[in-house]
């Protein structure tokens, strides 16, 4: 009985092995991509009926995890496209030599500060910047100002009151290591890890992960600390999803000019797929406006086609004037040494 | 015995295709320079005095982590198995909630209760006047102790209870009527009988918190990484795949030396005993100690489980008032999203996996521990050990050798839901193993043998004899593979598409983007996760009574 049955069960999962091979045929479309991602059903439903294709759209983790996993599947993907590299991860994509190079026509309603990668391996989609946000009703409650500079985030007044994420495993966390980079430089008399080492000093908590430092420490949740670090779009999507609770944003954007962090996301072509033609067709559709105008409402991040429109609730996304300045090969080269740098002073 | 070899063929064959050739091939790709296996990794590792860190800590928070689930677990294993009253059922069900449940979601029923503006601390505050708060638990040791306790005690519950329950009380009753005490009665009769249980139940919350990885990452920060965060930062995020499998096989070979000296010890504490079917064992509280014991555990219980309360309360009360339209909210979806699917249809995915990964489990998990038992005795304990292994694994480790190993033809499984019912396997079979061993070794032969001499041919003899001994056991196994299945994350994130999304990857998804009706929509599919596995326990529960016979 038990023996049948084992061997019936085995017989079946190896059925549905051989069964579950061979997906890729033409005129089908995978997208791999990471946990942020959102669009309508109805945008990518117009894509499937305009080209006779069908779509598929695979999260595998954040960025860092998706790019991980497309470098080790190089030359048999198991999608079309990734979409969701940033400027942080570009250099090392490009090094890795797994994507092929496409250059949409619709790129020319993208602005050139936006242009990621001018071998167009890669191609931009959207942006967001990564900024501090505060509760406003704790600062009244306690009656603070909100910090105008980084430098006050290490006084009295914020010990014990800031919360980030850990730039080994989070991007925005690493995306404000950078900017802090960039702001107080590296071998200056008060460089940056000075100001991690200060910040330490002044009780900073830090997460893995955005979800968690939102969700469990910020104090408009409950946690203890009314210093987030988040995005310039984390103000309107308070408001936006309070569903008529609030009027303006509950929470604020703490802006200094050279220290917050553009990052902007791009799309590229997988080397190994088998629709190189659909593929290109879908970053034309990526770029065009009625894809680009439903990404500030799902992503609450900024579309780059400056024909684009954003929805009524963006005029509470302010832009930061003046983001840090450093360029993506910077990044790249000295990415991985400032994590081990800021893993020494502000974890061990 | 042919027919025992050719059925062991099964779940070999499963294990060396879903975990050591995925494993090996990760190894390989991560040390090997093509050619040759690298051992340098190894050697930048055990000269690193962090990572030598990162070990001991990871050895020392596992050990008092496990002390702290027994001294919790037992007292309430004890209720369970000895004491009938109103609500049991029930009870029993919810207190198993815990090791279901994302970690993001538990730590926000802890910041609820325990953060600076949670209840504990409102009251406190609220009660001596003080102006801060006076419990400040939050991104401390402290807390991950407390987590993990919080997540393993059901294990220590289940399986010592269903030991318990079939102990024959008039052994004790036999010790007293000696003249023993009741303390005395408990270490020389009740606690030899109990011992394999309790260890192997042991064994199993401390190698869930040896592996800790959400609890450690969400509550308590990465200043308390254990190896399995470092093997994760080091593979998923920073990429640097020699250090990351050199120290997977460093976890792993800890894993395994633990599971040696368990299966050691094990070997010694069996005793072999005649078990008494439960309605015969457990009884109302009838003196007032044993009232006053079963209010106090109930109380302990009802605290422990105060977290998962204080989360239901949250959703109720999101926004000030009670918002009737939460429910509503969670049903529907105006926003048109690609990767929107209804509640129903999630809920529908993490049943069917889940029940999918209770039969492979039930049927691997049973193959191996008969042939465990059947083993000379010199390779028992290594082979014991050597089918726990999947618990030291690394969950990223596992699903990076996926990729590489299962990704190309003729078997590519990117993509498919069976990876992920596989994977959720690997974690569960080892609980039904664990919980069959016990009974199978304290089983009394004499029996089979009976049974075999009047003519029953083995299969016969199976059904008919062991089965429905053998049955609360597996029902524990069964329990715990469906509670792993159902609470499963870190997998189910990476490997699936949308259609496959299950409960705790939707609360996932749903705490990614800022906003109230966000953390709406997670608190009440973490509600509805609470309220679907609690009745999945209490059907399983029930069948042990319908189907068994209540043994």
């Amino acid at each position: 009985m038990i023996k049948s049955t084992g061997i019936l069960v085995f017989v079946a999962l190896l059925t549905l092995l051989v069964v579950a091979c061979g997906s890729n045929e033409p005129g089908s479309l995978v997208v791999l991509t990471n946990d942020s991602f959102d669009i309508g059903e109805e945008v990518i439903a117009q894509f499937e009926e305009d080209n006779n294709a069908t779509v598929t759209i695979q999260k595998s983790g954040d960025s860092g995890e998706v790019l991980n996993r497309a470098i080790l599947e190089k030359g048999n993907p198991s999608g079309d496209l990734l979409y969701g590299i940033d400027n942080t991860f570009l250099s090392k994509a490009l090094r890795e030599d797994i994507f092929i190079k496409y250059e949409s026509p619709r790129m020319e309603d993208v602005p050139s500060q936006f242009v990621l990668d001018d071998t167009f391996h890669v191609s931009p989609v959207d942006y967001g910047y990564v900024n501090i946000n505060y509760d406003i009703a704790y600062l009244e409650e306690h009656g603070l100002t909100p910090p105008e500079t980084l430098e006050e985030l290490t006084g009295e007044d914020w010990k014990g009151r800031l919360v980030v994420q850990n730039p080994a495993t989070s991007s925005p966390g690493l995306a404000f290591l950078i900017a802090t980079v960039s702001y107080f430089g590296e071998d200056d008399d008060y460089d940056y890890l000075d100001f991690w080492a200060d910040l330490k000093e002044n009780d900073l908590a830090v997460k893995d992960g955005w979800s968690d430092a939102y969700y469990t420490d910020f104090s408009q949740y409950g946690g203890d600390q009314p210093l987030v670090l988040s995005y310039a779009t984390s103000p309107a999507a308070e408001l936006y999803f309070s569903e008529g609770a609030y009027t303006t944003p509950p929470t604020g954007n703490m802006l200094v000019d050279k220290a917050t962090f553009l990052q902007i996301e791009g799309i590229g072509i997988l080397k190994g797929t088998q629709n190189e033609k659909l593929a290109q067709k879908f970053i034309d559709f990526v770029l065009d406006t009625p894809f680009q105008e439903d990404i500030p409402g799902r992503m609450f991040v900024y579309p780059v086609n400056s024909k684009a429109v954003a929805p009524d609730f963006f005029k509470y996304a302010e832009v930061p004037t003046l983001p840090a300045d450093i360029d993506a090969d910077t990044i790249d080269a000295n990415r991985d040494e400032w994590i081990d740098s800021w893993t020494k002073v502000v974890l061990r | 015995m042919t027919v025992g070899r050719i059925l062991l063929i099964v779940p070999l064959t499963y294990l060396a295709i879903f975990f050591i050739y995925p494993l090996s091939s990760i190894f390989a790709r991560s040390l090997g320079d093509e050619s040759n296996f690298g051992f340098e990794p190894f050697g930048i590792l055990l000269n690193d005095p962090y990572y030598l860190g990162r070990i001991w800590f990871t050895i020392w928070q596992a050990v008092v982590s496990t002390l702290l689930t027994l001294t919790i677990g037992l007292p309430v294993a004890f209720l369970f198995a000895r004491y009938e009253f109103p609500g049991k059922t029930l009870l029993k069900a919810i207190s198993s909630l815990p090791f279901v449940m994302p970690t993001i979601v538990v730590a926000m029923g802890f910041t609820a209760l325990f953060g600076s503006q949670g209840l504990v601390n409102s009251a406190l505050m609220s009660m001596f006047g003080l102006d801060d708060p006076p419990v400040r638990i939050t991104n401390t040791l402290t807390i991950i102790f407390m987590a993990h306790a919080f997540y393993n005690y059901a294990i220590i519950v289940r399986i010592v209870s269903a030991l318990w329950s079939n102990l024959d009380p008039n052994l004790e009753g036999s010790a007293k009527m000696l003249g023993a005490g009741s303390v005395r009665t408990f270490y020389h009769v009740t606690l030899p009988l109990l011992l394999p249980a309790i260890v192997s139940a042991s064994l199993l919350s401390f190698a869930f918190s040896f592996t800790s990885f959400g609890v450690v990452l969400v509550l308590g920060g990465p200043e308390y990484s254990t190896l399995e965060v470092s093997i994760y930062e080091l593979t998923a995020k920073l990429f640097r795949l020699p250090l990351a499998g050199a120290l997977a096989i460093i976890q792993l070979g800890f894993t395994y030396f633990f599971l040696l000296l368990y299966s050691k010890f094990q070997e010694q504490s069996v005793a072999k005993i005649d078990l008494k079917p439960r309605e015969s064992t457990s009884r109302c509280p009838t003196r007032w100690r044993e009232k006053v014991f079963v209010i106090a555990t109930i109380l302990l219980l009802l605290t422990l489980l105060s977290p998962l309360v204080a989360l239901v309360v949250r959703w109720i009360t999101l926004d000030g008032g009670f918002a009737t339209n939460q429910m509503a909210n969670l049903f529907s979806d105006d926003r048109g999203s690609y990767f929107h699917l209804s509640p129903i249809t999630i809920i529908w995915n993490s049943l069917r996996f889940a029940l999918i990964t209770v039969a492979i489990s039930l049927i691997i998990g049973t193959i191996i521990s008969y042939s465990i038992t059947n083993v000379s005795r010199r390779w028992r304990n290594l082979a014991d050990a050597l089918v726990m292994l999947p618990l030291g694994v690394s969950a990223v480790t596992l699903g990076f050798g996926y990729i590489i190993a299962l990704g190309r033809p003729p078997i590519d499984l990117r993509g498919s839901w069976l990876i992920l019912v596989i994977a959720h396997s690997l974690v569960a079979y080892p609980f039904v193993i664990r919980s069959l061993l016990p009974v199978l070794k304290g089983m009394n032969s004499n029996l089979r043998e009976a049974a075999a001499v009047l003519g029953a041919n083995p299969t016969r003899v199976f059904l008919l004899v062991e089965l429905p001994l053998i049955a609360p056991a597996l029902l524990v196994g069964a329990t715990f593979a469906f509670a792993v299945s159902m609470g499963e994350f870190g997998a189910s994130l990476i490997l699936v598409r949308v259609e496959f999304t299950t409960m705790p990857v939707a609360i996932f998804r749903f705490l990614g983007l800022p906003g109230a009706a966000n953390l709406s929509m997670a608190l009440g599919m973490s509600c509805l996760l609470m309220v679907v596995v609690s009745l999945g326990f209490i059907a399983i529960e029930r069948f042990r009574y319908k189907g068994i016979g209540g043994f």
